[in-house]
């Protein structure tokens, strides 16, 4: 019969040869396979000290971003609560007084921002939904830790400092958001 | 002189006891090591440079771990069995020949620590007893991993054993004495007994395997099946002594099969340094070292390649076939001695 696949292969039970049955030769042969291993150059990244690059849009931990003067960008709308599909997002919202104008860019602002890292799943959408460009993933990652009250990130963890920003243009000119 | 004798026999016992330890405990690491390049990873190399204090950190583990007793195990056993698996492995090292003898403080001091005629029975006595170790302590253990551990070891042993005996047979035909000092002083230079007796060096290699307990042999202990086979209930230090014996063992029966086999000692070229018996000693003590590390070299390679054998494979293999290869060519080996000492 015709076979359908060309995968057929022909099933032989013949009895060994002599040098076969010594079973040295294959021995030999397997020691040279695992030499030519030990040879190799090693593939491993030896994590805490050099790690691996990463992708322009890797998606790891997030920011708020600030604006140029230092304000936050994020408005507490909560589209990326919504966008969420692991629920990992809660904010609450407050009114931006008049002496909060230098820290707050819209006159809606987040009081407390909170992600649960242990639920996130790192898809992005928060970012994707975001239209104050306040959130973005970016390419750090979240550190391990003891207990599980300690996943969940408030904006002390969130927001840039004003000093140090983290720079998200790389992933910006990627993929399908073109505008700044 | 009665007291300079004794006393150079001390340091030397004490040297060799460090040393053997020594060695069995960077064998651990060059084991990993090893293990990890085989299979293209790194291996330990966070302790120290290169992870080389691994060894000393495991030990502090081993130091540190709960000593836990079954409840149902026979106390005064448990605690022998480890005691004669490390004791039998160290004695070895006592009839070895390390080096041509070192003349120094106006003295001959030989490198052995007993210089015994019947050094090989020696040897294979002691090796003999070795099992009592594992099955004392799988005995001890009241546990069926460990006792099925124990009864495979001291099967395993006993088969294997007669097969490495009669291919050692062949070399004291060769060399016509079983004092492992001249066994080594007939290998002068490079007239080794590998280049007369390769098959014999087969069959004892893959027996020493077996006496050792390592891959392809180790069913004694193998992790999946017996989930430690003899050592299953040991803990702490007791363990520690159950696998660092093997390391000994494996140094040991190395050191034995560079004698028998790759000329201990001697290397060749080694009578242009026949007047400075010293620079003579030191260089043969390290030839024979360096012989002992790539034959544990092999050792380790043969266990990261090899799986593990099945048990009735096993036995088929040592008395089916390791026994009557061994047998013919002692046979052979016999007739060929007595016609070149025309006894016909």
């Amino acid at each position: 019969m015709e076979s359908l696949t060309n995968r057929k292969k022909v099933v032989s039970d013949k009895p060994m040869t002599f040098v076969e049955k010594l079973y040295l030769p294959a021995i030999v042969k397997g020691m040279m396979v695992t030499f030519k291993h030990m040879l190799k150059r090693r593939k491993t990244v030896k994590y805490p000290e050099e790690t691996r690059e990463f992708a322009p849009i890797y998606r790891g931990m997030h920011v708020l971003k600030r604006d140029e003067q230092g304000r936050e960008n994020c408005t507490a709308c909560g589209l990326c609560a919504v966008a969420c599909p692991a629920e990992a997002i809660t904010m609450t919202s407050a009114e931006r007084t008049k002496d909060q104008a230098h820290l707050y860019r819209e006159e809606k602002y987040a009081v407390t921002y909170e992600i649960n890292m242990l639920r996130c799943i790192f898809c992005g959408l928060c970012e994707e939904a975001c239209p104050k460009e306040a959130v973005f993933l970016t390419d750090r990652l979240v550190p391990t830790q003891f207990e599980r009250g300690e996943f969940i990130y408030g904006k002390d963890k969130l927001v840039e400092p004003v000093d140090s920003r983290i720079d998200i243009t790389q992933r910006q000119f990627t993929g399908k958001r073109t505008k700044v | 002189m009665e007291t300079f004798y004794w006393l150079d026999k001390l340091v030397l016992v004490v040297l060799l006891f460090l040393i053997s330890l020594g060695i069995a405990a960077y064998q651990t690491y060059f084991e990993r090591k090893l293990a990890a390049w085989i299979q293209d990873r790194v291996g330990p190399d966070r302790a120290g440079p290169f992870g080389i204090l691994q060894p000393i950190a495991d030990g502090v583990k081993m130091f540190m771990k709960e000593d836990f007793t079954p409840s149902n195990a026979d106390r005064w056993l448990f605690i022998l069995g480890p005691g004669i698996a490390m004791f039998t492995s160290l004695i070895t090292s006592a009839i070895i020949p390390w080096g041509p003898n070192l003349h120094l403080f106006g003295r001959e001091i030989s490198l052995q620590v007993a210089e015994i005629n019947i050094g090989i029975l020696f040897a294979f006595g002691i090796i003999s007893i070795g099992v009592y170790g594992i099955m004392i302590g799988g005995w001890a253990s009241n546990n069926k991993y460990s006792l099925f551990g124990a009864i495979r070891a001291s099967s395993q042993m006993i088969s294997y054993e007669l097969a490495m005996g009669i291919s050692a047979i062949t070399i004291i035909m060769i060399s016509g004495s079983l004092n492992l000092r001249e066994i080594v002083e007939s290998q002068h230079g490079l007239n080794w007994n590998i280049w007369y007796q390769p098959v014999a060096f087969i069959v004892f290699f893959i027996c020493a395997l077996a006496e050792t307990n390592r891959a392809p042999f180790d069913l004694p202990e193998c992790e999946n099946e017996l989930i430690g086979g003899y050592h299953t209930e040991y803990s702490s230090m007791k363990l520690g002594l159950f696998l660092f014996s093997e390391y000994v063992a494996m140094f040991v029966s190395s050191a034995i099969m560079a004698i028998l086999f790759f000329g201990g000692y001697n290397f060749p070229g080694m009578d242009a340094l026949a007047d400075t018996p010293n620079l003579l000693a030191i260089i043969g003590v390290s030839v024979f070292f360096a012989k002992i590390f790539a034959l544990i070299f092999v050792f380790m390679w043969i266990r990261w390649t090899l799986p593990r054998f099945r048990f009735d494979q096993l036995m088929h293999l040592g008395w089916k076939v390791l026994i009557p290869i061994a047998l013919i060519n002692m046979l052979i080996t016999g007739f060929v001695v007595a016609f070149y000492h025309h006894w016909f």
